[in-house]
Parts: structure tokens; C-alpha cells; sequence
């Protein structure tokens, strides 16, 4: 840290997909109650990196800023989190930025983490309805049923699990742990089983849940707790009891 | 004429979705445009819930007195068809969510259980969690990306509304817009076009809104002829927690649970809180109100914060904040009652507030003005709708909590239809001349920009309109303070002219984006302000000390501003309220 009324920030910044990555220094004025957004805020407002070289404001995505749309994961001093609940407080100085490193770079830390996306709809990640004409009351479902769907269904599309997972890289393929996770939302569904054996067959063969090690890193880092590995084991089990039937109704 | 017509929709929010879905339904083809990929669009942060008379807690309740408590919460400046209909209609969209999957709070018996919410005495809300907004959207996302795979919906994301596409005769032919990434600038035919692009509340600086809530793309289409409505209705929510970068909020209940609100005696104290003894501290609100005491109404507390802060300048160590204190309550009763909300505290103050004071302040949270729209949610330009937080119809001077995330929902599902019924009567348009013309017309302003070569920054401009208009626009409105404000936002338009941008690149440029929408929102600050100034009346949200009665003889009317582009400002008419179905009466609590 330079001295207490400044915090210090490294950012790693690349100037587009194929351009080479370098960091920059900046020294900000230090307010209490500051998080990284904040930080990346005055930088903005005065874009000099601490060397006094003019330069550009940073590129990142944001937009609640409460940690519920999932916009602004980052690595933060090299572990992958939300920069809105970051506090600077709670930061180990100087505060190293940088892109997520298993999703293209599209400029300093904005990265392209549409595969989550596609990968809903491969599994077909949603409730398959008739249509939104008035058709009367949706299914009964018990407490407990909502209570464990719910925390299911907080999934921010952040892609923290998958930027943790040491087998959620390009050889392999794999989903990841979100993707799995809402199958497993969806299969529980009294209206969402319908198209159970679809997505679990999508999570069939290569990229697909046994590629998954059970390391676990996926649980830790989630912003949202989402019994992760719970849901990895309970879709496993219900592949792997497809598949075998597959192969003896064959 | 088209059987399938191409319908676009700009935002992807619960109001946007929802039209995509009714669209798809009906055969049109949709392109979807967003800024954030639609699933991170604001709506995600609605907490509380979702209004519906469905009357199972056995208390009588019923649609009409949803639709009462609507208009009064509105103080009487909605037009009352539009929102008997929304309120007829709520229960059968609880209804659609539930069987879309949202994981709702259930009773025992497994039906889906209501609690109660400001301006109403019946449990009428219903809620999933402590994020409801969260759920609803994803429910329609998900429903909208089933579309997808089928091909009847195309996704635009990163890519951001610049204007409308107008024939020569001011028909809404399609749009212009921006990639975000390569910050090329596109136009795109459609048939019809539905804007539900959101809130405005980084017009106010920090906001309770989400960052891209700028209100940008309405100030585009008021600049091109659509009507903006009851820009001076602005709600502000008295407990937000102010941060460096935003306000969250902060709810309701913990000054249900005991909460006390006090700032030192001492002007510029800089003691710890809590070594400040009882005798130094000022509980306002019970000295004021000691029927009340700190549950006063929103807007009464809200007022009295901002009197103690601004006129007696006792804020906290100097700054726009008061105390709200829980900390003399049993440590097991919060966490039993209040450990969500408190956890969000914690999470991002830094400071557990069982033990310490939390620092809050009203926020800027709502815009119930916005783009005109009949009650099929056509705005006054040919082939052009709008829906959600982005148009005025449902909530007159003053919203109901609960009562957007319906309206957007409602509203959308209205202008789905409208859009698609209307582009089938339609001719084609003759010739593409306008679109290239509109194109041309955008790249001039970029191009223009990006040469610009001024002294100004651009986020310090917006610095000054967030405190120009977080003070003057939001909860006590002075005429005198409403005319210096034009005069400062005309002063911001002319250092905008003159503007320096730190960043020039034409890849993901994120500043220079803003920087466009800077001048939308500077453009729509004046509405807002000069709307405020007209009306010399206290209504809901509006309050004007000078004229503290609701004056139902001169102003019950819907403001409408309309963009006089020789002038460059704003020019205003004013439009009956309809009230067929319930007559007028005094609002009180
Ligand atoms: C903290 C908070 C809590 C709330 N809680 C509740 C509650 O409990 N109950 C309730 O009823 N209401 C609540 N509200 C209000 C409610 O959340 C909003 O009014 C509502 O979600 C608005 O939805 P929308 O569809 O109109 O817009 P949004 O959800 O804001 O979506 C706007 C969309 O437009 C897009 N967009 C914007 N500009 C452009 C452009 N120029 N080009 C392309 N795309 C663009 C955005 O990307 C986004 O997809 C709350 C609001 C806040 C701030
Ligand atoms: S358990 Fe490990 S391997 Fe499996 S998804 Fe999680 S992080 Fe990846
Ligand atoms: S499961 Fe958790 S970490 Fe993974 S995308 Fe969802 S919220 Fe993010
Ligand atoms: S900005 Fe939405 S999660 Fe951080």
C-alpha cells in the first residue's frame, strides 16, 4: 500500500481478444466502505495510472451492484469472486485485478461467458409449459419442495464454479457445475420431469458429467452457496441409471 | 399484412420478456436487443413481491379493492381503465409464474402463501424467498430461451437502442443500435417496435437501481417526438444504505422490528455512535411524529430525514445520512427476524449492525413517469409500444410496493399483442431510404464525439446532475431551487459540447457509450425538473411546500412533455386524468 489514504490496484488489461495482456498500476484515494466497483469508478473518473501516464478507463461489466445478476465476477488477488461485494477493507493491498482466464478475453475484464447460456439451452432448462394463456393454478407443491428448489433457482449465471473447476477447460468440454445444477432444478419440477431423460441424456458423453473430478472447488467459491456438489452427485446417480437402462433396452 | 411480423423489443427486463414470449406465441418473428445479457437486467433486484388479489387468507379481499388501493396509493393520477385491467388480470399471471416454475413460498397445504405490503390491508403479495424479482425474471428467461432454440427469437445482447427508425411520414419502422463490442452501428427493419427498456436512476447519480437504469433510450424517442408523462413523479425510498458506488436498500421491517432513527445533537460530531450518550442524540422522528414514531409512512420519513440533513445540516460527520439503530435489540430476536437484510448490510458496509448503527438515507428508487402510452401501450408514434418501468400508465404520483414487477409483467403481455395486431394492418413500408438515413444520422453523433477534443470529462458531468438533481428533483421541490436546476442542466449540455474522452477506441468501449447516454439523460433531467416546476401542487410522490394540498381542480392531469427540437427543450401539455371508475378523495393514512 502506498500510504493509508490511497489504495493501491494492479490491473491486467488487454486491449481486445487477440491482443497481448499487461497490467497497469493505479493509486486511488482511499474512502471507507469502497468496493472494487467503486475503485474501477474513480478510475474512470481520472484514468492515470499511478506512473502519471494517461491511459483508458477500465472495461468491466456490471449492473445490480448487489450481487444478484451475476455481471461482475472477477479474480480478484487470484480467486475468482463478485468485485460488488468486494470490499477494499477486506482486500489484501495491493489489490490484483484480472480477467477471468477460462472464458475469451473480450477487453481488460470483461470476458465472453455466453457458453453458460448456450449450455441451458442444450440441457433445456426450463419448465415446458402449454403456453401463458390463462390456464388455471400451477401444481400444489409441499414447503419442503419450494425449500429445496429455491436456493436451486438462485443461480446467477455468474460462472465462478466453472472458472474454478480444474476440469472445465477446453480439452475436456465439460458443462460444469451450474449447467448439472439446473438440470438437477428442473428433473425435480412436477411439471420440468417431463423432459428429464433429455437432459440427462445431454449430459451424456464428452464434456458431460463424468467429466467431473469431485474437487469440489466449485462449492467454495459460488457466491450463492448452491449445493453444488449435491446436485453433481444426484445427477450423476440419475445418468448413470439412464445410461445402464439405455443399454439394456438396446 | 404480414402473418408473421417482425416485431423488435429493446430491454429484456420482466416487461420485455414478457411481450417476447406473447409474441413468439402468436407466430411473430422477435429480435430481442439488450445492453446486459437479458437474464442481468435490473428486475433481478426486486425483493419483496409480486401484488394479486387472490384472497387465500381468507380476508375478502378482491380485485376491485387492489384496483382502490391503487389509484388512492396513486393519489388519483392514473387513468383508471388501464389499471382496473392490470388488477383483473394479476392473479391469472400469479398463476402463469407458478406453472413456469417459480419457486413461490407455499403454505402448508402447499397453495402459495401472501404477505401484506405497504398501502394495503390485505396479504396480497405473493414472493419466492427474498428475491422474487430475481425468480420472476428468471422464469420468463428461461420460457424465452425455449423460444430461442425454436428459432422464433433472436437475441441481440450487447447491444444498445440509439433511436428509432421513422418514415417520412414518422412511422416507427425499426431501429437503430450499437454493438457494444465492435461499437458498430447497425439498423434493423421491423414491423413493430416495443421499448421496455426500465428505469432512470442514474439520472440521480446513485440510485437504487441497477447501472444501466439510465433512461437513456426514453430520452431518444421523447428527442424524436414520443411523449414523455408525469416526469415529476419520482419515488424515493426512505431507508436505502448509501455506498460508493450505489444505494441498496434497505427494508421496511427493521424499523418494524424496532428500529429507532437519531442523528447527534452535536452538528459535525465525529464520536463513534455509540459513545454518544442518549441525552446528545435526536430522535426526530418520535419528537415529530410521537403517535408514529419511526413507522411514519415513506414519504413523511423520507421528508423528515432530508429536513434534518439539509435544512438543520445534521447529517452524520457532515454527510447526507442518519442513524438507524437497532443495536439495543436482543441479538437472537434480529437474527431470528432480520437476518437477510442485516447479512446484506454486512456484506457490503463492512459493519455488523447488531452492534453498530447503520448509516442510511432516502434513495431515488422509482420513476412512475415515463413514455406515453394509450391503454394498448402505444406511444403517439405509429408502430411504436412501450412497456414496463419505461412508460407512466399504471401508478399515477406514487407506486404501491409490489405493484411494478405486476404492472411490467401485465404491461408486457398487452403490448405483445398490440404490437403484433397492428404491424398485420400494416403496409409495408415504401422504400429502406430511412434506414440508412437513421444510420448515417447515428455515426455522425459518434463520429463527432469521438473527435471532440473539449476539456471535459464526462463522469464528472454526471457527478454534478446526480447532486444536482438528487437534491432539488427527489423529495422536497422548490420552485425557485427547480429554475436554478434548468439552468445548471442547461450549463452541463453546453460543458458537454465541449467534452474530452479519455478513451477513443472503437472495441468495447465502454466510456464512450456512456458517454452518449449522458446526454440522453441530461436531456431527460430537464423534463423531470421543469415538470416539477409547473406543477404547483403536492401530490403523492411531488411535494412542494409552497403548495402543500393536492389541487384537484387545476392539476389533476397527466403531464405530458414533448421535445421542441428548433427550441432544444422541453415544451409541456396537459391531459385529463381518466377517472370513470372511482371518484377522487383525500389520501390519508
Ligand atoms: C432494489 C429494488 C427493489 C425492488 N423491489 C420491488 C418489489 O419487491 N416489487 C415490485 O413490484 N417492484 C420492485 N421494484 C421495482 C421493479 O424491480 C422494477 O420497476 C422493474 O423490475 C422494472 O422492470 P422492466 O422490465 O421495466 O425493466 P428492467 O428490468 O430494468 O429491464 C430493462 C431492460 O432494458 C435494457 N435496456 C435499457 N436500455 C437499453 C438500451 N438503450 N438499449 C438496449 N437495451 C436497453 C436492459 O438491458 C434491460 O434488459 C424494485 C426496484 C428496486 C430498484
Ligand atoms: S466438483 Fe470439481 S470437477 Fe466437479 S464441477 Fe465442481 S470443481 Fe469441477
Ligand atoms: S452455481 Fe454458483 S458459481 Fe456457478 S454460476 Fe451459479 S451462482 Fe455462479
Ligand atoms: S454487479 Fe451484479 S453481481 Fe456484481
Amino acid at each position: 500500500m502506498a500510504n493509508n489514504n490511497t489504495v493501491l490496484i494492479k490491473i491486467k488489461r488487454q486491449n481486445g481478444p487477440d491482443s497481448k495482456s499487461y497490467w497497469e498500476e493505479f493509486e486511488i484515494p482511499y474512502r471507507p466502505g469502497m468496493n472494487v466497483i467503486s475503485a474501477l469508478m474513480d478510475i474512470a473518473l481520472n484514468p492515470t495510472t499511478r506512473q502519471g501516464k494517461a491511459t483508458t478507463p477500465i472495461t468491466y461489466e456490471s449492473n445490480c451492484l448487489e450481487e444478484v445478476c451475476g455481471s461482475c465476477a472477477m479474480r480478484i488477488n487470484g480467486r475468482v469472486r463478485m468485485a460488488c461485494s468486494a470490499l477494499i477493507d477486506n482486500l489484501e493491498k495491493p489489490v490484483r485485478l484480472e480477467p477471468l482466464s477460462k472464458f475469451p478475453v473480450v477487453r481488460d475484464l470483461t470476458v465472453d461467458r455466453s457458453v453458460l447460456f448456450e449450455n441451458l439451452k442444450r440441457v433445456k432448462a426450463w419448465v415446458p409449459i402449454d403456453g401463458s394463456y390463462d390456464l388455471g393454478s400451477g401444481p400444489r407443491l409441499l414447503p419442503e419442495d419450494q425449500e429445496a428448489a429455491y436456493p436451486l433457482s438462485r443461480c446467477i449465471s455468474c460462472c465462478c464454479c466453472m472458472e474454478a473447476c480444474p476440469q472445465f477447460n477446453e480439452s475436456t468440454g465439460f458443462v460444469g457445475a451450474a449447467t448439472i445444477s439446473q438440470v438437477r432444478l428442473f428433473n425435480t419440477h412436477p411439471t420440468g420431469k417431463a423432459l428429464k431423460r433429455e437432459r440427462l441424456s445431454a449430459l451424456m458423453g464428452d464434456g458431460g458429467i463424468h467429466e467431473c473430478g469431485y474437487a469440489q472447488n466449485c462449492v467454495e467459491v459460488c457466491p450463492k452457496d448452491i449445493p453444488l456438489t449435491r446436485s453433481i452427485s444426484e445427477v450423476g446417480r440419475e445418468v448413470m441409471k439412464q445410461a445402464i437402462g439405455d443399454l439394456f433396452r438396446k | 399484412m404480414a402473418a408473421n411480423p417482425k416485431i423488435i423489443v429493446v430491454g429484456g427486463g420482466l416487461a420485455g420478456l414478457s411481450a417476447v414470449i406473447k409474441i413468439a406465441e402468436m407466430g411473430g418473428q422477435v429480435d430481442l436487443f439488450s445492453i446486459v445479457p437479458v437474464k442481468r437486467s435490473h428486475s433481478v433486484c426486486a425483493q419483496g413481491g409480486i401484488n394479486a388479489a387472490k384472497n387465500l387468507k381468507g380476508e375478502g379481499d378482491s380485485t376491485w379493492q387492489h384496483f382502490d388501493d391503487t389509484v388512492y396509493g396513486g393519489d388519483f393520477l392514473a387513468n383508471q381503465p388501464p389499471v382496473k385491467e392490470m388488477c383483473d388480470a394479476a392473479p391469472g399471471i400469479i398463476d402463469l409464474l407458478d406453472r413456469m416454475g417459480v419457486p413461490f413460498n407455499r403454505t402448508p397445504e402447499g397453495l402459495l402463501d401472501f404477505r401484506r405490503f405497504g398501502g394495503t390491508l390485505y396479504n396480497r403479495t405473493a414472493f419466492a424467498g427474498a428475491t422474487t424479482g430475481q425468480q420472476l425474471l428468471y422464469a420468463l428467461d428461461e420460457q424465452v430461451r425455449r423460444h430461442e432454440a425454436d428459432g422464433k427469437v433472436r437475441k441481440f445482447e450487447h447491444s444498445e437502442f440509439l433511436s428509432a427508425v421513422l418514415d417520412g411520414n414518422r412511422v416507427c419502422r425499426g431501429i437503430c443500435a450499437m454493438d457494444l463490442h465492435t461499437m458498430e452501428v447497425r439498423t434493423f427493419p421491423a414491423d413493430a417496435v416495443i421499448i421496455a427498456t426500465g428505469g432512470i436512476g442514474a439520472i440521480f447519480g446513485k440510485s437504487t437501481n441497477s447501472v444501466v437504469c439510465t433512461g437513456s433510450a426514453q430520452s431518444a424517442l421523447y428527442q424524436q417526438g414520443a411523449f414523455y408523462a408525469n416526469g415529476e413523479f419520482i419515488q424515493v425510498h426512505p431507508t436505502s444504505i448509501p455506498g460508493e458506488d450505489k444505494l441498496r436498500l434497505m427494508s421496511e421491517s427493521a424499523r418494524g422490528e424496532g428500529g429507532r432513527v437519531w442523528v447527534p445533537k452535536q452538528k459535525g460530531d465525529k464520536r463513534d455512535p455509540k459513545s454518544i450518550p442518549e441525552s446528545e442524540r435526536w430522535y426526530f422522528l418520535e419528537e415529530w411524529y410521537p403517535k408514529y414514531g419511526n413507522l411514519v409512512p415513506r414519504d413523511v420519513a423520507t421528508r423528515a430525514i432530508f429536513k434534518v440533513v439539509y435544512e438543520h445540516q445534521l447529517g452524520i460527520d457532515g454527510q447526507p445520512m442518519v442513524y438507524l439503530d437497532l443495536t439495543h435489540i436482543d441479538r437472537k430476536v434480529l437474527d431470528r427476524k432480520l437476518e437477510g437484510i442485516l447479512e446484506i448490510y454486512e456484506k457490503f458496509v463492512g459493519d455488523d449492525p447488531r452492534d453498530t448503527p447503520m448509516k442510511i438515507f432516502p434513495g431515488m428508487h422509482y420513476t412512475m413517469g415515463g413514455l406515453w402510452v394509450d391503454f394498448k401501450q402505444a406511444t403517439n408514434i405509429p408502430g411504436l409500444f412501450a412497456a414496463g418501468e419505461c412508460e407512466y400508465q399504471y401508478h399515477g404520483a406514487n407506486r404501491l410496493g409490489a405493484n411494478s414487477l405486476v404492472s411490467c409483467i401485465f404491461g408486457g403481455g398487452v403490448a405483445g399483442p398490440a404490437a403484433v395486431e397492428y404491424a398485420r394492418g400494416q403496409k409495408a413500408a415504401a422504400g429502406n431510404g430511412h434506414l440508412d438515413a437513421e444510420r448515417k444520422r447515428q455515426e455522425e453523433i459518434n463520429g463527432k464525439l469521438l473527435k471532440a477534443d473539449g476539456s471535459e470529462n464526462p463522469f464528472q458531468i454526471w457527478r454534478e446532475l446526480g447532486d444536482v438533481m438528487t437534491r432539488t428533483c427527489t423529495v422536497i421541490r422548490d420552485n425557485k431551487d427547480l429554475a436554478q436546476t434548468d439552468t445548471k442542466l442547461c450549463e452541463l449540455l453546453e460543458r458537454y459540447g465541449k467534452l474530452n474522452l479519455s478513451d477513443r477506441s472503437q472495441w468495447a468501449n465502454t466510456t464512450f457509450a456512456f458517454t452518449r447516454q449522458l446526454y440522453n439523460m441530461l436531456q431527460l433531467a430537464r423534463v423531470i425538473a421543469q415538470g416539477a416546476r409547473m406543477r404547483d401542487e403536492s401530490r403523492g410522490a411531488h411535494y412542494k411546500p409552497e403548495f402543500p394540498e393536492r389541487d384537484d381542480k387545476n392539476w389533476l392531469k397527466t403531464t405530458k412533455a414533448y421535445f421542441a427540437p428548433d427550441a432544444d427543450e422541453p415544451r409541456f401539455e396537459f391531459e385529463p386524468v381518466d377517472i370513470s371508475l372511482i371518484p377522487p378523495r383525500a389520501r390519508k393514512y
